[in-house]
């Protein structure tokens, strides 16, 4: 068997960013909580609101680092594996991650450092403002990768000069077609996440009787946003949808198993892909459904993926399964939000047990969700890098060997197996902790020269002194 | 008329890379002497002399990198893929390196085994990075506009030996990090680190600066031709004065000098590879100009860079301000 250095090549990638993307998943969220947190703490002075920031702090912190260390690898990977990508695409692309870069580097630098060690050094306002701006730093780390991404999918403001990417006008580029609905469909699902957890680990805490107050406030604040949110989730996947078929009529074809073209087109709920003989087995069928939900008519046409030549289709398989982990996961979000608004209306919501356990089983529901978005998304734009412009297979670095490439990934497998696992368990070790009372806390040294042991640990102790 | 940006964003990114390569290369040093200290208060000192400062410096790793991305696509391209396992394992140690940074306080069992992946992530990343910069002023295989060679062509005697020499540099900042952050005995330690570093990281000064014009010829050319001989002659002699200076202030226990003029050691290095290879940035092939990227391209980043590089140098100054004096282990501190 020979080794296919484009299939291992994505394989890594799939691998590595797979990862990566699970840390700002749940920063990205958990840093506009902390903000909400401290804005509280800042206009009420209530020591509930400064303990839970910095219980969550703590947690932040150690998986930031590990975002941080993740994220180094990522854009070596356009050099290393995809240096074609790179010499065709990099006139375009490159300030878009540039920006990214300086922006994730500019909010560490600037004001991490005052939110993690400034507790007794500025004052409450300033720490409030501190962890304001780390926000809305992953928020704008958030903005350039996403529009980086969409213009890949849906790519324009470029003109082809010699067989590469020139760009012509940047607001063009940045607010391409897909972006809009991709940053909000994408940052939306950042803030469920982290909600689910905060939830979970409310639960988890409750039933241990462990600061149950904070506990219960976080459950509170969680069901209130999650409610909110988790239907706008499904309107705005909706309408992302609806931009899809616009700009990507291929990729829904695949999100839709359909091969034929339909009208009326149903809608497949279930079935088994097959490429090769360009059908779907075993398929179940709601008659004209696929119509209404995706022209919002009764009798739309639906492209199937015969309408492409067979070198232009994505593969059915991965869009079409992920898509439906992803609705299944937003049902059960549903119903587990409005069970919980419905338990705390009737006054029953801390006692009932089956709830609080499902709620920690939900716990990594919105991980789960966004990893299945985005393979939903990321395979199906195959077979290409940039959509429509310049094929994946052409893109890769052309010095690598099949064997090459297996090495590097079998290494960056077996990192990731250590490294990811020890830092969840770290994480797991902070929330056992749970929230502490300042008072409980043994004194930190002064930071003056040489940062003391347990840095991050350290860090969030200083946030509870006052 | 379109402004001509390339001058400029070649000397931001040298700056960032020489940036990294002191301020990464300090921790990383110590980071490898860390092995060879004895003695758990000890090594709680060396581990605390860079705990406040080396993901700060860690970060301009990804700003040189994406700076190279965006200013110079074409030698991205072309470079990185023939460093391909080099890349990758100084990845893997920094990622080592990084986490065993937080985790050796949090399992005691396994303390052993973190300290081995943080002084080991230390020796690789440096090494590696030695190979990468030895890769390149060898010269890379190109087609067109690709990197045409194989994935081991660094695997040579030239990179291998950069890498060496560089982990001997990065020991000399390392040490001379330490003479500037600790004191008593641990101190002494250091300026004999700092002294075996010194001899080491000349015979490599002097065996690159014969070995390179050897092989490249019009290396050679530009150093030993009229006049240039005369306007550049004063570069080895500078290097020499600094580094008889350096050997006199380890001697006479300065304590601040040996670090700068480790630091004015390795600029006087970068320099010396500028001038060797300029203005090629894909060595021997394509020069900074035809591996730049379209002007609207690196107008549209610089407009960003010049607005918040300050800020970040700024607040890094501030930083190191914040953790100024001598580290301690703080023994008993939990």
């Amino acid at each position: 068997m020979t080794l296919d250095p484009v299939l291992l090549s994505r394989l890594q990638w799939a691998w590595v960013i797979a990862w990566h993307i699970l840390l700002p998943a749940f920063t990205v969220g958990l840093a506009s909580y902390i903000a909400v947190l401290e804005g509280l703490y800042f206009l009420t002075g209530r020591e509930s609101w400064f303990r839970i920031s910095g219980f969550w702090t703590r947690i932040f912190a150690v998986s930031f680092g590990m975002g941080v260390v993740s994220g180094i690898i990522m854009p070596f990977q356009f050099g290393t594996n995809w240096s074609r990508f790179t010499d065709a695409a990099a006139d375009v692309i490159s300030p878009l991650l540039s920006y990214e870069g300086l922006m994730a580097f500019f909010l560490e630098a600037s004001f991490l450092g005052v939110l993690l060690f400034g507790r007794r050094l500025v004052p409450t306002w300033a720490h409030f403002f501190a962890a304001v701006m780390v926000a809305f730093g992953t928020l704008l780390s958030s903005f350039w990768i996403l529009a980086t991404n969409s213009w890949m999918q849906t790519p324009q403001g470029y003109k082809i000069v010699d067989g590469r990417f020139e760009p012509v006008d940047w607001t063009a580029i940045i607010f391409n077609p897909s972006f809009p609905y991709r940053l909000l469909h994408n940052v939306t699902a950042f803030y469920i996440t982290t909600a689910f957890v905060v939830m979970g680990v409310g639960a988890w805490l409750l039933r241990r009787e462990r600061a149950a107050d904070d506990a219960r406030t976080m459950m509170r604040m969680a069901l209130d946003l999650l409610i909110l949110l988790v239907p706008l989730q499904m309107f705005l996947g909706d309408q992302h949808g609806l931009n899809t078929l616009e700009y990507q009529p291929a990729k829904l074809a695949a999100i839709e198993g359909r091969y034929e073209t339909a009208q009326p087109a149903p809608l497949t709920l279930f079935g088994i892909p097959d490429d090769a003989g360009g059908t779907m087995r075993a398929a179940i069928e709601i008659p004209r459904l696929g119509s209404l939900v995706l022209t919002h008519s009764w009798d739309g046409a639906i492209k199937g993926l015969k309408e492409w030549p067979a070198d232009q289709r994505p593969p059915v398989g991965p869009p079409f399964f992920a898509f439906r982990v992803m609705v299944g996961i937003a049902c059960i979000m549903l119903l587990i939000v409005v069970a919980g608004q419905v338990l705390r209306l009737r006054g029953r919501l801390w006692g009932s047990v089956w709830f609080l356990r499902l709620c920690q089983l939900a716990a990594p529901l919105g991980f789960i969700a966004v990893i299945a978005g985005w393979i939903t998304t990321e395979v199906g734009r195959q077979p290409w890098t940039v959509y429509g412009v310049l094929r994946t297979a052409d893109s890769v670095s052309p010095s690598l060997t099949g064997a090459n490439v297996a090495w590097s990934l079998a290494f960056y497998v077996v990192v990731y197996l250590i490294m990811f696992p020890t830092g969840i368990a770290f994480m797991a070790g902070l929330v056992r902790r749970g929230p502490q009372q300042p008072e409980l806390e043994s004194p930190v040294d002064q930071i003056e020269s040489g940062r003391p042991h347990e840095p991050f640990e350290t860090a969030a102790r200083a946030t509870l002194q006052v | 008329m379109v402004l001509d940006l390339v001058p400029l964003w070649t000397i931001l990114l040298g700056l960032a890379v020489f940036y990294y390569v002191v301020f990464d290369g300090f921790d990383l040093g110590v980071g490898m002497l860390y092995g060879l200290v004895r003695g758990d208060a000890a090594r709680a000192t060396v581990m605390n002399s860079i705990a406040p400062v080396w993901d700060g410096n860690e970060t301009w790793l990804i700003f040189g990198g994406l700076g190279l991305l965006t200013a110079f696509p074409l030698a991205f391209a072309i470079i990185i893929p023939a460093v391909y396992f080099p890349i990758l394992m100084m990845l893997l140690a920094l990622v080592f390196r990084g986490v065993a940074f937080e985790f050796r306080f949090k399992h005691p069992a396994l303390r052993r085994l973190w300290d081995c992946a943080f002084c080991g992530g230390s020796l690789v990343a440096t090494f590696a990075q030695g190979v990468v910069l030895g890769t390149f002023i060898q010269g890379f295989k190109v087609d067109g506009r690709q990197f045409a060679g194989t994935s081991f062509d660094w695997l040579a005697p030239f990179p291998l030996v950069i890498g060496l020499a560089l982990i001997f540099g990065y020991a000399l900042l390392g040490a001379c990090w330490l003479i500037l952050k600790t004191e008593g005995q641990l101190q002494d330690w250091a300026r004999r680190a700092a002294g075996i570093s010194l001899i080491a990281v000349l015979a490599a000064i002097a065996g690159v600066s014969i070995w390179t014009p050897l092989v490249h010829p019009d290396i050679a050319q530009r150093w030993f031709r009229w006049p240039n001989i005369a306007f550049l002659s004063p570069v080895p002699i500078v290097t020499a004065l600094i580094a008889l200076a350096e050997w006199e202030a380890l001697r006479r226990r300065h304590e601040l000098t040996p670090f700068l003029g480790a630091i004015a050691l390795f600029l006087m290095s970068f320099v010396g590879i500028a001038i060797s290879l300029w203005p090629m940035i894909v060595p021997y092939r394509y020069t900074l100009w035809q591996a730049a990227s379209s002007a609207s391209t690196q107008a549209f980043l610089l407009i960003g860079t010049l607005f918040l590089l300050p800020v970040i140098l700024m607040y890094t100054a501030w930083s190191y301000w914040v953790f100024r004096g001598k580290a301690r282990g703080i023994a008993g501190y939990h």
